[in-house]
């Protein structure tokens, strides 16, 4: 089965059993990432998590699910109507539609593209659009914000993850995300592009508003932002959105860093093998991601905002500027290598200047004044 | 605190007519850790404005107490501070037995303080665990620091049959004799409690993102903080020393050994730190409380009268709450109740600093600065 053979011969049916393959899985992957994470975290703070549904909890999701289908559909009255009511769907569909040119095996996705990347970065921004919706259509403060938020959060940080990819792709001097994860069939990228693939995973948490970039739906301050307002199926759109696009993502982040479906071994081995590799990397993602939200507090906004204008944005656009001479002069990829190397080891620098000036326990402790009164 | 150049702001506001916008922060909000209610005036995501609202909780403390006879009050007084009841009821009683010129036996003396340093650590480790909370450490903070705090309650279960309230005190000492094994099982503890600590220590405190969070946030020097009636680790944070069990010791503070650890600018992190800090120096008190404790003796003076009658007298005590300058004022003009009885509650006083800590920061630290106040409605409202 290739791309080029169509399931009974028409390329609409071909599609339409693609698609529908496509969301069936992504819907028992998104329950199953719930439960995953709710799992996950508690392990993390000694609790046990979901137990009681199912052997070991393992119903709790869809009994989630069936509960928020079948919950109240709150509108407040203050609310733009069509604006609110029609904002979880588009901020659903920008991600199915990236679901669709991902490829999850060797030709199988549900439609390949010459330029793959170019139209996820297109459908990606889209994203923007409903959550804007959802926030300024709530009629809530708390939403607004969120909304307002997200824009900013979003809209730059598409910046330096669109750079990062480009770096990959001018090495591999295709946008076809087949072809991409053809190319590594025997290196991963990450080794040519370490520096890449950091500002990658930096700009992804963001995009996905995960913590330590959850700004928009700060919990501790804005409780929840721009999904505030809403309830029942709504509010599980938004959150189908979030599980999926981290699950979008991963897919996306492992084909271009780590060779998807191909390495190792994707192209010896079999389907079978491949679509493994897909769902064990993709995992580990989303469990970096899990890792990351149970550990790290919160960034600010403007924290944020200067982290992305002064130091990826920057750092991505010199990453493009050595692969340009590299690849031009035909230096060794070694050169790549190394120079992106050196990069990420600054970024972490960068990262880590305040740790170096964090006030140390025993200067601080041992500080003490003798007690005295005031006059 | 965020400065705006002049000719920028102005600047702007020519250009645009722009409303600030109202946001009502509580009663129901999980940044603001019970039922406090703030109303900020923002500019965007800049704070312009900051008025708390109170009186959510207010249960007429004082009025009960007027209205009780002197032992049937203490009950109300763990409600005050209800993260460390144990605290008020020893301030309660230093007031009740200095109106009665009571002594209280030393045995007592020393399971007092054991358990006031306890119910400091149970509190500060709530401290701790909301406040990473309200950085947006989703719940593992919490989550440790809860871990410990059952813990404590756990033996104060054992100790008092009450877990958060345990009226444990009683004017002229305490009720119930310890049980069988609890030296033992109070350095178990102190082990657990130091090792939680240490958890809590290494989740946040050397996190580049806390770090940025807290530090130069909101920074408080010592005049000002003296001069809103700021006291506890708030003060301390400041630099200033100035902890009631050293600089004016009640109790049996004067035998014991520790240190009073103090901040260098009063940011949000030296509230935090010295939180911190000041747990590990609780632990030393409890340890040689454990050592230096007298292994038998009275709890309790039995012959003491049934019902309390005071002469015309007063005073005021204070003492060094969880959260700062715990004092109590007692009027007694003859009979079994109180005439007056007034609580200097610090959780208010710090709470005057808000207003001025909060505006001209983001939204975001303003909840931070909330918590780092660290203020315990039942306290605040009385």
């Amino acid at each position: 089965m290739s791309f080029g053979n169509a399931f009974f011969g028409y390329s609409w049916i071909d599609a339409i059993i693609r698609v529908v393959i496509v969301i069936g899985v992504m819907t028992v992957t998104v329950v199953y990432l719930t439960y995953g994470e709710r799992k996950f975290v508690a392990r993390f703070q000694q609790r046990l998590g979901p137990t009681r549904t199912g052997p070991i909890g393992l119903w709790q999701g869809f009994a989630d699910a069936l509960k928020l289908l079948t919950k109240e559909d709150i509108r407040p009255t203050n609310a733009d109507r069509w604006v609110f009511e029609f904002a979880p769907y588009a901020t659903f569909i920008p991600v199915l539609m990236v679901l669709i040119v991902l490829p999850f095996a060797r030709d199988w996705g549900v439609r390949n593209l010459s330029l793959g990347m170019l139209y996820v970065f297109a459908v990606l921004g889209l994203n923007i659009v409903g959550i804007m919706m959802a926030g300024l259509g709530a009629g809530n403060k708390f939403a607004l914000l969120g909304g307002v938020r997200a824009a900013a959060q979003m809209i730059s940080y598409e910046i330096p993850l669109v750079l990062s990819l480009l770096a990959v792709a001018m090495i591999a001097g295709t946008l076809d995300l087949d072809k991409i994860a053809l190319l590594q069939a025997h290196r991963p990228f990450i080794l040519l592009q370490p520096l890449a693939f950091l500002i990658f995973a930096t700009a992804m948490l963001s995009e996905l508003h995960r913590a330590p970039f959850d700004i928009p739906v700060a919990e501790s301050e804005i409780v929840g932002g721009f999904v505030v307002e809403f309830s029942g199926i709504r509010w599980s759109m938004f959150q189908l959105t979030e599980y999926a696009s981290m699950w979008g993502f991963s897919i996306f982040g492992s084909v271009i860093f780590f060779g998807g479906w191909a390495f190792p071994k994707g192209l010896d081995w079999g389907w079978g093998w491949q679509l493994a590799l897909t769902f064990i990397k993709s995992g580990a993602f989303i469990l970096a991601i899990m890792w990351v939200r149970t550990t790290v507090p919160r960034l600010r906004i403007d924290q944020l905002m200067s982290f992305c204008w002064k130091v990826l944005l920057p750092l991505s656009l010199v990453q493009l500027l050595v692969n340009g001479f590299v690849l031009e002069y035909g230096w060794p990829q070694e050169v790549l290598s190394l120079t992106s190397l050196a990069g990420a080891a600054f970024l972490i620098a960068v990262i880590f200047r305040r740790a170096v000036r964090r006030p140390s326990k025993t200067k601080l402790v041992g500080a003490y004044r003798q007690a005295q009164v005031p006059e | 605190m965020t400065h705006w150049p002049e000719q920028l702001v102005s600047s702007r506001e020519a250009e645009f007519d722009t409303v600030d916008m109202t946001i009502n922060i509580g009663p129901q909000h999980p940044a603001t850790h019970g039922v406090f209610r703030m109303v900020l005036r923002v500019d965007g995501e800049l704070v312009t404005d900051c008025e708390p609202y109170i009186g959510y909780l207010h249960r007429g403390l004082e009025k009960l107490t007027e209205n009780h006879d002197y032992r049937q009050a203490m009950g109300w007084w763990d409600r005050t501070d209800y993260l460390a009841g144990l605290c008020c009821e020893g301030a309660y009683c230093m007031a009740v037995e200095k109106l009665a010129g009571m002594q209280v036996p030393e045995r007592a003396e020393y399971i007092r303080v054991i358990m006031m340093e306890l119910s400091r650590i149970s509190s500060h480790f709530m401290f701790l665990g909301a406040f990473g909370a309200d950085v947006g450490s989703f719940g593992t903070s919490f989550a440790y620091a809860w871990r410990e705090r059952e813990r404590i309650y756990d033996l104060f279960e054992e100790v008092a049959g009450d877990r958060m309230f345990p009226t444990y005190f009683r004017p002229g000492g305490i009720t119930m004799e310890l049980p069988e094994n609890f030296e033992a099982r109070c350095r178990q503890l102190l082990g657990q409690i130091r090792q939680g600590i240490e958890d809590l220590d290494g989740l946040l405190t050397g996190n580049e993102i806390f770090i940025e969070r807290c530090c130069n946030l909101s920074p408080l020097d010592t005049e000002r903080a003296i001069a809103l009636g700021i006291t506890g680790p708030i003060l301390r944070a400041t630099g200033l020393a100035w902890d009631i069990r050293k600089a004016e010791p009640y109790s049996i503070y004067d035998r014991l050994t520790f240190d009073i650890p103090v901040g260098r600018q009063g940011d949000i992190f030296d509230r935090f730190f010295v939180r911190l800090s000041e747990m590990y120096q609780s632990c030393r008190i409890i340890e040689q409380c454990l050592a230096d404790m007298p292994k038998k003796g009275l709890i309790l003076d039995p012959k003491l009268p049934k019902t309390l009658r005071i002469d015309k007298k007063e005073c005021y005590v204070r003492n060094e709450g969880t959260k700062g300058e715990y004092g109590v004022y007692a009027l007694a003009r003859g009979g079994t109740k109180p005439y007056r009885m007034k609580l200097r509650s610090p959780s208010f006083c710090n709470l005057s600093a808000l207003r001025e800590m909060v505006v001209g920061n983001y939204v975001a630290d303003a909840v931070l600065i909330l918590g780092s106040l660290d203020i315990v409605l039942g306290e605040v409202d009385k």
